[in-house]
């Protein structure tokens, strides 16, 4: 290999106290490429962000950007010799000086100076805005010059920890989408720290779902979807019905009747997963009968709550042509394959 | 901004009713000494201000103010960085000895050092056998700078202390992200972050020494406090001409501090995390040793000394007996008066905090006047006012002296108002006025709604406020020496008398007594620190 990659961590550790945050984490980023860190709140996503900046030193494990080791072996090299920008959840703009000057702070002195700062300013937008202070700044626009901050000094890796959680709701889908566009035409590595599904989906080219201080399971939005490693990883993407089933070798027998297995064979006590899209209502066609509970029309689609003869409830996505009135019966039937973990008691 | 109640209601108009004349009532002492001075004649005023005497009155001042004021903000700074943001060990117990010297009254640690290092002090005793004739004097400009420095640098040291705790450490670490070293982000953002905390502690304490009287009377160093208090017997309207230019003096270090409060250049967000501590390592030792030559020098040296004067005048026949009557008056004047500004502090803070508009503020400034305002110039305002219109009143009813324990009290009152009221309005403001506005859709009346809701809940900053007031009242010098009834002895001016005497055994009690009274404010204290 020509090129050496962005990075690679390799069992990462790090416990606070009595409290292991990351745990034997590995991961590795080619260049330009950008990769989402996804997990619920304290699972420790930020530590490793923060352990690639050296703003933390690693219990144990190495990390190597472009091909340096900067952590490992016993030692760590200090945060301002590792070129890695990064964008802080609450951009930490420094208060003291204009938007120029904060964009600024990392370049050396020298002519191209004033030269680096107008290009970033027109890369995010904000040209005319250099004398202003942050505090005269909306959200987005704050967030917009941390962004050019930490891309002035052209960094090899650039990390950004919850960058659009200050944001409105209504902003933030913008946001998100210049902020990608500004990543694309900087052409820098990146890696997303988010609890946010959607927006890593629609931002990274990779996730690495992590859960507890360790990454169950890294691949692309679509692999972490349809083949989900563990039911952990199914529910946190996306939505999901959980029926008890048992298997036997290629199907397995539910509430919803006798089902296609994806991930054959097995057997057993299983946990069912029917995504609520994977599943069609008719009024009266083939299917485990079912009563309507609730119905919510949302325009492009609606979402239906049903219940089994058995009491199980069901979540279903569907389209917006049949207006579900409570009450009414109705014919469930599940489409394609469906995944199915083995139980945890069980 | 968070919206309010509206401006004038009944609430607000009987608000303005009681605090209008009560800050009339504070102003004018301050307004009668303006009014007394302005009857110097001009010529007599312009010669007198531009003697040579004066001068070098006003220049010791500003030369004690800026030299108290370099040295403690040289102690306050490192000392608030060791214990905040390095691994500095015992750093919780450190933070409690360094703040003690705050409590410590100013002519109490002068008494120490003239008890210890006088010409009658112990030290010299030890020395004499040994050849040494005589210590160089302690008296004077050094003797009054070590004291007020050793005293007053805890302001700087708090203020820090609280401004390195607000910063946001991503700042920091944003800069170490962008290729800074540790020092230059020290230097470019962490410094320039602290300056509006710098600032604050530094005002504080020229604020501090401008003020003091008892350091400088005891080191017999004349400065504006010193004169107006020595030309009280001789002219009181020349004495009233330098109270104004010290007041002045005082309002216009108040306005800096006013000026350079931090607006806007400063975040209250921050981040949940604490910064990593720097390792000191090798400097672990030096750095002790630092804060232990300051612990030395403010705490335990003048409370050994101190000490060893109790036990050198048991061991000749004083008793500690005598402590009680003086310790009793002590209380009761005290407390009188922060019960008093306890309560006067609620209507000025609810009509600051609640219903803001100019006059609301205006009013506020008006109480905090006091600030400006040094002892020595208080005690001298009320002189007047006792003696010239209490005069007719007490001719009327055939009282032959103008002081009193009332007078006493509303004097402390003027002083100290203000330390009842910052608190109180730091726990006002810490309610959430939707609060009380759920309440009152709750069906209370808004009286019942502030008995019910509001004070309970501002409670422990009025108590912080009282309590601040009394131990800052038990300690105060030269208005208790200019207003207390003949024959009221209390223990700052039991010690006062007993050490312009030298009689350092019969000031060790009362002094210590009043010391570990003075102690309990620090729980106050340490704990606007958290």
């Amino acid at each position: 290999m020509t090129e050496p990659a962005a990075i690679v961590c390799h069992n990462l550790s790090k416990s606070f106290g009595p409290v292991r945050a990351v745990e034997s984490v590995s991961f590795r980023l080619e260049r330009g490429h950008f990769l989402a860190l996804l997990g619920p709140s304290g699972c420790g996503k930020t530590t490793v962000l923060r352990m690639i900046a050296g703003l933390e030193t690693p219990d144990a494990g190495t990390i190597e950007l472009a091909g340096r080791v900067v952590d490992g072996g016993g030692a760590s090299m200090p945060p301002h010799h590792r070129r890695v920008g990064l964008v802080f959840q609450d951009y930490a703009l420094f208060p003291h000086l204009t938007v120029a000057e904060n964009i600024a702070y990392g370049l050396g002195r020298g002519t191209e100076r004033q030269a680096r700062v107008a290009t970033l300013l027109s890369l995010v937008g904000l040209t005319g805005y250099e004398a202003r202070y942050p505090r005269e700044l909306s959200g987005g626009q704050q967030q917009r010059v941390a962004l050019a901050r930490a891309l002035a000094p052209q960094p090899d890796l650039l990390l950004l920890d919850e960058p659009f959680s200050n944001l409105d709701v209504a902003l933030r889908t913008q946001v998100r989408e210049d902020v990608r566009q500004i990543i694309l035409e900087a052409g820098v590595s990146a890696i997303l720290v988010t609890h946010d599904q959607d927006e890593a989906m629609s931002l990274a080219d990779c996730i690495a779902v992590m859960f507890a201080g360790r990454i169950h399971q890294i691949g692309t939005a679509r692999a972490l979807y349809e083949a989900p490693i563990s039911r952990q990883v199914a529910q946190f993407l996306g939505e999901a019905n959980v029926l008890p089933g048992d298997a036997r070798s290629h199907s397995v027998s539910t509430a919803l009747g006798e089902l296609p297995l994806r991930a054959a064979p097995l057997h057993g006590p299983v946990d069912v997963l029917l995504r609520p899209e994977a599943i069609d209502l008719s009024a009266d066609g083939a299917g485990t009968a079912a009563r309507v509970q609730r119905a919510v029309y949302h325009g492009s689609h609606q979402a239906v709550w049903v219940t089994l003869a058995d009491g199980t409830p069901l979540k279903v996505l569907t389209g917006p042509e049949v207006d579900w009135l409570p009450g009414a019966p109705v014919r469930v039937q599940v489409r394609g394959e469906v995944l199915a973990f083995p139980r945890a008691d069980g | 901004m968070i919206r309010t109640l509206p401006r004038s209601t009944p609430i607000s108009r009987l608000l303005l009713a009681v605090t209008i004349p009560l800050a009339l009532a504070l102003l004018l002492p301050t307004v009668y000494l303006a009014l007394r001075a302005a009857q110097v004649p001009s010529g007599d005023a312009l010669s007198y201000l531009t003697r040579a005497g004066t001068l070098r009155v006003i220049g010791r001042s500003l030369l004690l103010v800026g030299a108290v004021s370099l040295s403690a903000a040289a102690i306050g700074i490192p000392a608030a960085w060791l214990t905040v943001r390095t691994d500095l060990r015992a750093r919780r117990l450190w933070t409690v000895v360094l703040t003690v010297p705050l409590v410590i009254p100013s002519y109490v640690f002068a008494l120490a050092l003239v008890g210890a290092l006088g010409q009658r002090g112990f030290v010299q005793g030890w020395l004499a056998p040994l050849g040494v004739e005589r210590l160089p004097s302690i008296y004077g400009f050094w003797g009054a700078w070590l004291a007020i420095t050793l005293l007053s640098y805890p302001y700087v040291f708090l203020s820090v202390r609280a401004g390195l705790k607000g910063l946001d450490p991503a700042l920091e670490e944003a800069s170490r992200t962008l290729g800074r070293s540790g020092w230059e982000t020290f230097r470019r953002i962490t410094l320039r972050q602290l300056m509006p905390s710098i600032t604050a502690g530094v005002l504080l304490v020229a604020l501090y020494t401008l003020s003091d009287f008892g350091a400088v009377a005891i080191m017999q160093y004349n400065v504006f406090t010193r004169a107006i208090y020595l030309r009280l017997s001789l002219d009181l309207g020349l004495a009233a001409l330098l109270s104004i230019v010290l007041v002045a003096l005082s309002v216009g270090i108040l306005v800096l501090a006013h000026i350079t409060e931090p607006r806007g250049s400063h975040y209250t967000q921050r981040s949940a995390r604490v910064p990593r501590r720097v390792t000191l390592g090798r400097w672990q030792g030096a750095a002790q040793a630092f804060l232990a030559l300051i612990a030395l020098g403010a705490l335990i040296a003048p409370l050994g000394v101190l000490s060893y004067w109790l036990v050198n005048g048991l061991q000749h026949g004083e008793t500690v007996n005598s402590v009680l009557a003086p310790l009793q008056r002590s209380i009761r004047a005290a407390a009188l008066a922060a019960l008093a500004a306890g309560a006067l502090a609620l209507p000025f803070v609810i009509l600051q905090v609640r219903y803001p508009s100019r006059l609301s503020h205006a009013l506020a400034q008006g109480a905090y006047l006091g600030y400006a305002l040094p002892g020595v110039v208080v005690g001298l305002a009320f002189v007047f006012l006792g003696a010239k219109a209490l005069g007719a009143l007490n001719q009327t009813f055939g009282l032959s002296d103008y002081r009193s324990l009332g007078l006493l009290v509303f004097a402390y009152v003027v002083r100290f108002l203000p330390q009842a009221i910052g608190p109180a309005r730091a726990g006002l403001l810490q309610v959430n006025p939707h609060l009380e506005e759920s309440a009152l859709t709750l069906g209370r009346s808004r009286p019942r709604v502030f008995l019910s809701v509001t004070l309970p809940l501002m409670r422990p900053g009025v108590i912080a406020g009282v309590a601040l007031m009394f131990l800052t009242a038990m300690k105060e010098l030269p208005i208790t020496l200019l207003l207390a009834p003949t024959g009221y002895t209390t223990l700052a001016t039991q010690i006062w008398s007993a050490s312009s005497e030298a009689f350092y055994a019969r000031a060790a009690a009362p002094a210590l007594v009043l010391v570990l009274i003075s102690a309990l404010s620090l729980v106050y204290i340490l704990d606007s620190d958290d």
